[in-house]
């Protein structure tokens, strides 16, 4: 129980540390969505036509800084997310999000998963053949590939695929001219636009898991129970699955849940390399046009996933191994 | 931790070398470039291919890409370094105060490097880079605010390891004061979990950067390998064929970021032997032994690991 209070409290306490910030550092720093308005209509509005505008959309730059500050919390909270002063100047921040949330869902959702199982089976065999061809050369690519800057290997494979090759597309989510909808025609070409950045996060991302997969492997093929179960003459792949990987995959659960909640926020790069219209791509764009009630909500979200996801990895352990329970 | 070891550790060797030579260009750059001032615009005719007076071409600006590329080494691993230090000065501080202190000091640093640690860290960089201005201080700030946590919430764990330990008691005896026992009877036994951690900062101080800088939220005006991406993607510079502009800086992130990696991770192969690469003479050593011993051949594999 103690635990369960332990882990709400911080959870609640990170929530509105997060969301603070989040309000106090724009309206901290120079400039303010009015001087970006000013700036992206050319001045062709005066600035007090520019301010009832924001203000018609619930942006009241007099009002003061603490009762502002209640005032968001209190909307954050119920969901009124208010309209956006940025770039869709009007649109409802809830339509904004719930049209990008899908494609970053499922482009960095997916890809993470597969990461995180491919890299751990790789990561299983490699720590189990100790010394073998794979073990020998694999750390040390690894390590370079799993800190490649993304973005540029992002933009590689368009220059080979997409500008030399013209095989795949360089951008967007699908394309524009088929009618969105379950025909053939536009989930393949939702397949392929998804191909190339999603490749670029595997690459990337697929050589950290193996490494703490084998690592992790190595310490426990040591363990006495592994010994014990080659002493009963089980089959090696029985005892490597069963016996060392179930134990060795622990510590990953964790960091799994961890980069689940990253999901949302760790993808802006390749977003914006892509052009892809997902959360990411989103957060750019009111970042650069002082989109403040956009850019509240996506920070909102991003921290809300990371601590949703940590919380169920707490459980997840607790549920999974009697050690975590014990300590609890 | 012996400078010995790590030379002899193939990956840290390798690592100390690309470091080396990225930290040669960015001391005498003028060593190694063709100009003195590589940001002058239309020095050249632009989008100029390789040629033996442009090594690398132009970009479409006119300006020699092999030179930008040797000017923007300075900057990075300036950037690198010194938020790569602070991070880290930072992370002993809170992380050793925190285990060593105990109780309720221990409880509130906890709490804030816990918050900090889930914090989405990218989108808040994007949010304080962007606000705050681009100078290359306010980069560094930056990436010391966001880039300590980690750091810290390990030394924690280490230091409070090392807490009832009989040296340190002997110090409390002896009537030493806290911050004498913190700096100097229990930071020298930390000495390589803080190396490791400065070189994982500044990996991650060498990435972050040069990621704010590629979407425009560095120091535009200055010679660095993110802001010639910037540049290299805003101008289209694959849509022109000018490839090289963009594979050059990105290569050149690469190869400084596989530096700091590899010696970090070697830090870990070191502290830990049983990572180290088996390599085939040992493996046949091992196995003569062993079937003299006459033992199973499976187990050598685990053994000589």
């Amino acid at each position: 129980m103690r635990f369960v209070v332990r882990r709400l409290s911080m959870f609640l306490f990170t929530l509105w540390a997060a969301m603070t910030l989040n309000f106090f550092i724009p309206r901290f720093m120079p400039g303010n969505p009015l001087q970006a308005l000013e700036a992206r209509t050319r001045a062709k509005l005066s600035p007090a036509a520019l301010e009832s505008i924001l203000s018609s959309f619930g942006y009241k730059p007099n009002a003061g800084l603490i009762p502002q500050y209640f005032t968001y919390l209190k909307d954050m909270l119920t969901g009124q997310w208010g309209q956006s002063i940025g770039l869709s100047l009007g649109e409802p921040v809830r339509d904004i999000i719930l049209q990008a949330m899908p494609w970053t869902l499922g482009l960095i959702g997916l890809t993470t998963v597969i990461a995180f199982l491919l890299g751990n089976v790789a990561g299983i065999v490699a720590g189990w053949r100790r010394g073998g061809t794979l073990d020998s050369w694999l750390p040390s690519t690894l390590v370079v590939t799993a800190n490649l800057p993304y973005y540029w290997v992002g933009m590689l494979l368009i220059l080979l695929f997409a500008t030399t090759l013209n095989w795949l597309p360089a951008d967007f989510n699908y394309d524009p001219s088929i009618l969105p909808g379950f025909s053939p025609g536009y989930v393949g070409s939702v397949l392929q636009h998804a191909v190339l950045p999603a490749f670029t996060l595997l690459v990337t991302s697929i050589g950290g898991w193996i490494l703490t997969m084998r690592n992790n492997m190595i310490t426990t093929v040591a363990e006495d129970y592994v010994r014990m179960a080659r002493a009963k003459g089980l089959a090696d792949r029985k005892i490597m699955f069963n016996y060392a990987a179930r134990n060795a995959m622990l510590p990953n659960i964790s960091g799994f849940a961890m980069s689940l909640g990253f999901v949302l926020s760790g993808s802006v790069l390749v977003e914006y390399v892509f052009n892809y219209p997902g959360l990411g791509y989103q957060l750019l764009n009111a970042v650069d046009n002082n989109d403040y009630p956009l850019m509240q909500v996506l920070f909102m979200l991003y921290t809300v996933a990371v601590l949703f996801s940590l919380l169920a990895a707490d459980f997840l352990m607790v549920w999974l191994d009697p050690r975590a329970r014990e300590k609890g | 931790m012996k400078f010995a070891s790590l030379v002899q550790n193939r990956k840290a060797l390798i690592g100390l070398i690309l470091f080396g030579i990225t930290a040669l260009v960015a001391v005498f750059p003028g060593l190694f470039a063709s100009q003195s001032d590589a940001d002058t615009i239309g020095a050249f005719s632009p989008n100029l291919g390789l040629s033996t007076a442009h090594l690398l071409g132009t970009t479409s600006y006119g300006q020699d890409i092999f030179s930008q590329l040797v000017f923007g080494a300075r900057q990075v691993l300036v950037i690198a370094l010194v938020a790569g230090a602070f991070a880290t000065v930072l992370a002993v501080l809170i992380g050793i105060t925190a285990a060593y202190m105990g109780g309720l000091v221990d409880e509130a640093l906890s709490l804030f490097t816990n918050v900090v640690l889930i914090l989405p860290t990218f989108p808040l960089m994007i949010i304080l880079a962007r606000y705050a201005g681009t100078s290359n201080w306010v980069m560094i700030i930056v990436l010391v605010v966001t880039g300590w946590s980690y750091g810290a919430n390990q030394m924690r764990a280490q230091a409070l390891s090392l807490r009832n330990r009989d040296f340190l008691e002997a110090a409390r005896v002896r009537g030493e004061r806290r911050s004498y026992i913190i700096l100097f009877e229990m930071m020298p036994t930390m000495t390589s979990l803080i190396v490791a951690n400065f070189l994982g900062s500044a990996l991650y101080s060498v990435l972050a950067a040069s990621g704010l800088q590629f979407i425009g939220l560095g120091n535009k005006s200055s010679d660095s390998w993110g802001t010639m991406l910037y540049w290299a993607d805003s101008q289209e510079a694959l849509q022109a064929g000018n490839a090289m502009w963009i594979i050059a800086p990105g290569l050149a992130i690469a190869v400084l970021s596989a530096a700091f990696a590899l010696m970090n991770y070697a830090f870990d192969e070191i502290g830990n032997p049983a990572l180290r690469p088996v390599r085939r003479k040992d493996l046949r050593k091992a196995r003569k032994v062993d079937t003299e011993a006459e033992k199973g051949a499976e187990h050598v594999y685990v053994d000589a690991a």
